[in-house]
C-alpha cells in the first residue's frame, strides 16, 4: 500500500482520527507521518470551530445527539435560514434569526459564554431602551457607593434620576 | 500612503518594537464584529447586497466627523488587489485569510499607518481592527471604540438589548470584541513551562494560537493569546483581564530568560550566535527555519548577547520572508526552493552590516 499523502513511499503508519464522531483513517509513510506530527504539534486544527458549534446547536435545537440529522422545519421569516441550516453550519443567517430561534439560542449562548445577557457597550444612536437600562445599572452602582460613604444627598439625587429613567423605560 | 504602498512595504507600525513591554509583547490587537440590520450576514449575501454593504461602509468612512476623529481611511475592494497583494495583507496581519475567499464580495479599509483596518463582508459585515506595537490593549480598545462610534453614527447596527451586538457566529455575540496579544515566549518554551501555562490560560477563558490565527502553529515561539468569551462581560473587563494575564506571562517569561541565561550561559550564547551565523551566511532558508532562527536572534538581542540589532528589524524580517512578500519583492511567482534561496539572500543583505 502506498502512502496516502505522497503516493510514492510505502505506507507503514496507520493513523485513525476521530473528530466530532467522524472517523478518518490515513495510511502514511514514516516521512509523511513525521511531517504531519510536527505540523500538528499542539496547534493544528484538531476540531473545526464551526463544525463543533454546529453539533452543539443541533443538540439544543432538536434535542438530537451530535451528528444525527436535525429534523426541524422552523425557518427564519426574514432570511429563510432554517434551524437545520444553523445546526449544520454553526452560523446564523441574519439578525432576525436571533429573535426567531430565540428560545433555543439562549442555552447555546449560555453554554458558550457562561452568560446570555449583554452588559457591554450599547450603540448611541440606535441603542434605545438598552442605553437607558445601561445608564440605570451604572447609576445603581454609584448609588450603592454613595450610601456606603453616607453621602445621602448624592444618594437621594441618584435615586431620583434612577426613578426618572425607570419611568422612561415603561 | 495608499493601500498599494502598504502591500509594497515590509514595515508596519506594529512591528517597530517601540511599545511597552516590547521585549516580550510584540503587538496588541482589538477587533470588533459588527453587522448591519436588515441585511443577511455575509455568508448569505448575493453580489448585489454585498455591494450595498461595501457602498454603505464607503459612505460612512467618508463622513467628515470620522475623518476628524480617526483620520483618512481608504477602502479597496479585494478585486482591486492582485492575489499576491491580498496575501501580503494577511502576512502583515491586517486581514484574515477568510477575506481572501470570494474576493468579489469583499473589501478592506485601511488607515495609512496600518493601525486601523476594517474587513468588509468577512464572517460579519464589519470587522473593525486596531493593531499597535507592544502591550497597548487599552489604547487599541479606545481607538476601535472611536471608529465604532463614528461608523454607528451613520450605519444601523444589528443590536439586541438582551444579547448585544448580533454576529453570524454565536461565539462573537455580545460585545463582538476579541482582544489579543502576540507574545514571544522562547524561554518558557525552552524550559518546557509553556504547556502548563497554556493549560492555565484555557482555564481563564483565554485561547492560544499560532502566529497566523486559528489553526496555525506556534512557529518562532510566537503565541497569540485572546479572550474566548464575548458576552456577559463589559469591553473594559475583557481588556483588563487580558492585560493582567499578559503582565503575568511577561514577568514569567522574563524570569525564565534570566534563570536560563544564568544557568546555561554558554548554551544560550552558543544558540544565539549559531542562529546569527546561519542567518548571516546560509544560502537557503525555509520559512520555518527562518522563524526559529530569527526567534533565537531576537532572544539574543533582548538578553544583550548580540548588541546593536534593532528588534523591529527582526520582526520585519519575519514578515518580509513570508512566501507572498518574497514573491512581491522579487516581482514574480517563485517555487518553494527558489523562495528558500531568495529568503536567505534577503536576510543576509539585511543583517550584513551587523
Amino acid at each position: 500500500m502506498l502512502c496516502d499523502r505522497c503516493q510514492k513511499r510505502p505506507a507503514q503508519v496507520h493513523l485513525t482520527q476521530i473528530v466530532n464522531n467522524i472517523k478518518k483513517q490515513m495510511n502514511l509513510c514514516p516521512t509523511c507521518a513525521a511531517e504531519l506530527q510536527a505540523e500538528s504539534f499542539g496547534f493544528a486544527p484538531q476540531v473545526n470551530l464551526h463544525e463543533f458549534l454546529a453539533g452543539l446547536i443541533n443538540h439544543h435545537f432538536t434535542g438530537a445527539h451530535l451528528h444525527q440529522p436535525a429534523v426541524s422545519t422552523v425557518r427564519c421569516e426574514k432570511c429563510g435560514t432554517t434551524e437545520t441550516q444553523v445546526a449544520k453550519t454553526g452560523l446564523f443567517g441574519c439578525a432576525d434569526c436571533y429573535k426567531q430561534f430565540g428560545g433555543q439560542v439562549q442555552p447555546v449562548l449560555k453554554r458558550i459564554h457562561g452568560s446570555n445577557t449583554h452588559t457591554g457597550k450599547v450603540p448611541k444612536r440606535t441603542g434605545g431602551k438598552a442605553l437607558i437600562s445601561k445608564e440605570i445599572r451604572k447609576l445603581k452602582i454609584e448609588l450603592q457607593d454613595a450610601v456606603s460613604r453616607e453621602e445621602f444627598e448624592r444618594a437621594a439625587s441618584l435615586r431620583d434620576r434612577i426613578k426618572e429613567l425607570e419611568q422612561q423605560l415603561q | 500612503m495608499s493601500i498599494k504602498d502598504t502591500v509594497s512595504s515590509s514595515y508596519s507600525k506594529w512591528l517597530d518594537a517601540s511599545g511597552p513591554e516590547s521585549d516580550i509583547v510584540i503587538s496588541s490587537r482589538v477587533r470588533l464584529a459588527r453587522n448591519l440590520v436588515d441585511t443577511p450576514f455575509p455568508h448569505l449575501l448575493g453580489h448585489e447586497n454585498a455591494d450595498k454593504v461595501i457602498y454603505a461602509v464607503q459612505t460612512a468612512i467618508g463622513n467628515e466627523k470620522i475623518k476628524a476623529d480617526i483620520g483618512e481611511l481608504e477602502l479597496s475592494r479585494m478585486t482591486e488587489l492582485t492575489p499576491t497583494e491580498r496575501q501580503i495583507l494577511v502576512e502583515k496581519h491586517l486581514i484574515s485569510p477568510d477575506l481572501l475567499e470570494h474576493p468579489e464580495k469583499k473589501a478592506v479599509v485601511l488607515r495609512n499607518d496600518e493601525v486601523v483596518s476594517i474587513m468588509v463582508n468577512e464572517e460579519d459585515h464589519l470587522r473593525i481592527q486596531c493593531l499597535l506595537p507592544g502591550l497597548q490593549l487599552k489604547e487599541c480598545w479606545d481607538l476601535a471604540n472611536k471608529v465604532d462610534d463614528g461608523l454607528e453614527h451613520i450605519l444601523d447596527y444589528a443590536f439586541s438589548e438582551q444579547v448585544g451586538y448580533l454576529t453570524a457566529c454565536p461565539t462573537n455575540v455580545g460585545t463582538g470584541l476579541r482582544a489579543s496579544v502576540m507574545l514571544h515566549l522562547p524561554a518558557m518554551v525552552m524550559t518546557q513551562q509553556i504547556n502548563g501555562v497554556l493549560t492555565t490560560l484555557s482555564k481563564l477563558g483565554l485561547t492560544v494560537r499560532g502566529l497566523y490565527g486559528e489553526g496555525t502553529q506556534a512557529s518562532g515561539n510566537l503565541f497569540q493569546v485572546s479572550n474566548q468569551v464575548t458576552l456577559g462581560l463589559t469591553e473594559e473587563e475583557i481588556v483588563d483581564n487580558l492585560i493582567m494575564v499578559t503582565m503575568q506571562l511577561v514577568s514569567q517569561e522574563r524570569a525564565a530568560r534570566l534563570a536560563l541565561y544564568k544557568e546555561q550561559q554558554y548554551q544560550i550564547e552558543d544558540r544565539v550566535w549559531r542562529a546569527f551565523g546561519l542567518l548571516k551566511y546560509a544560502r537557503t532558508m525555509t520559512s520555518n527555519d527562518a522563524m526559529g532562527l530569527l526567534s533565537d536572534l531576537r532572544l539574543g538581542v533582548d538578553l544583550g548577547i548580540v548588541p546593536n540589532i534593532p528588534p523591529g528589524l527582526i520582526m520585519e524580517l519575519i514578515i518580509m520572508t513570508r512566501p507572498a512578500f518574497l514573491n512581491k519583492l522579487k516581482g514574480k511567482e517563485m517555487n518553494p526552493y527558489q523562495r528558500d534561496i531568495y529568503r536567505a539572500e534577503l536576510i543576509r543583505q539585511r543583517l550584513n552590516s551587523f
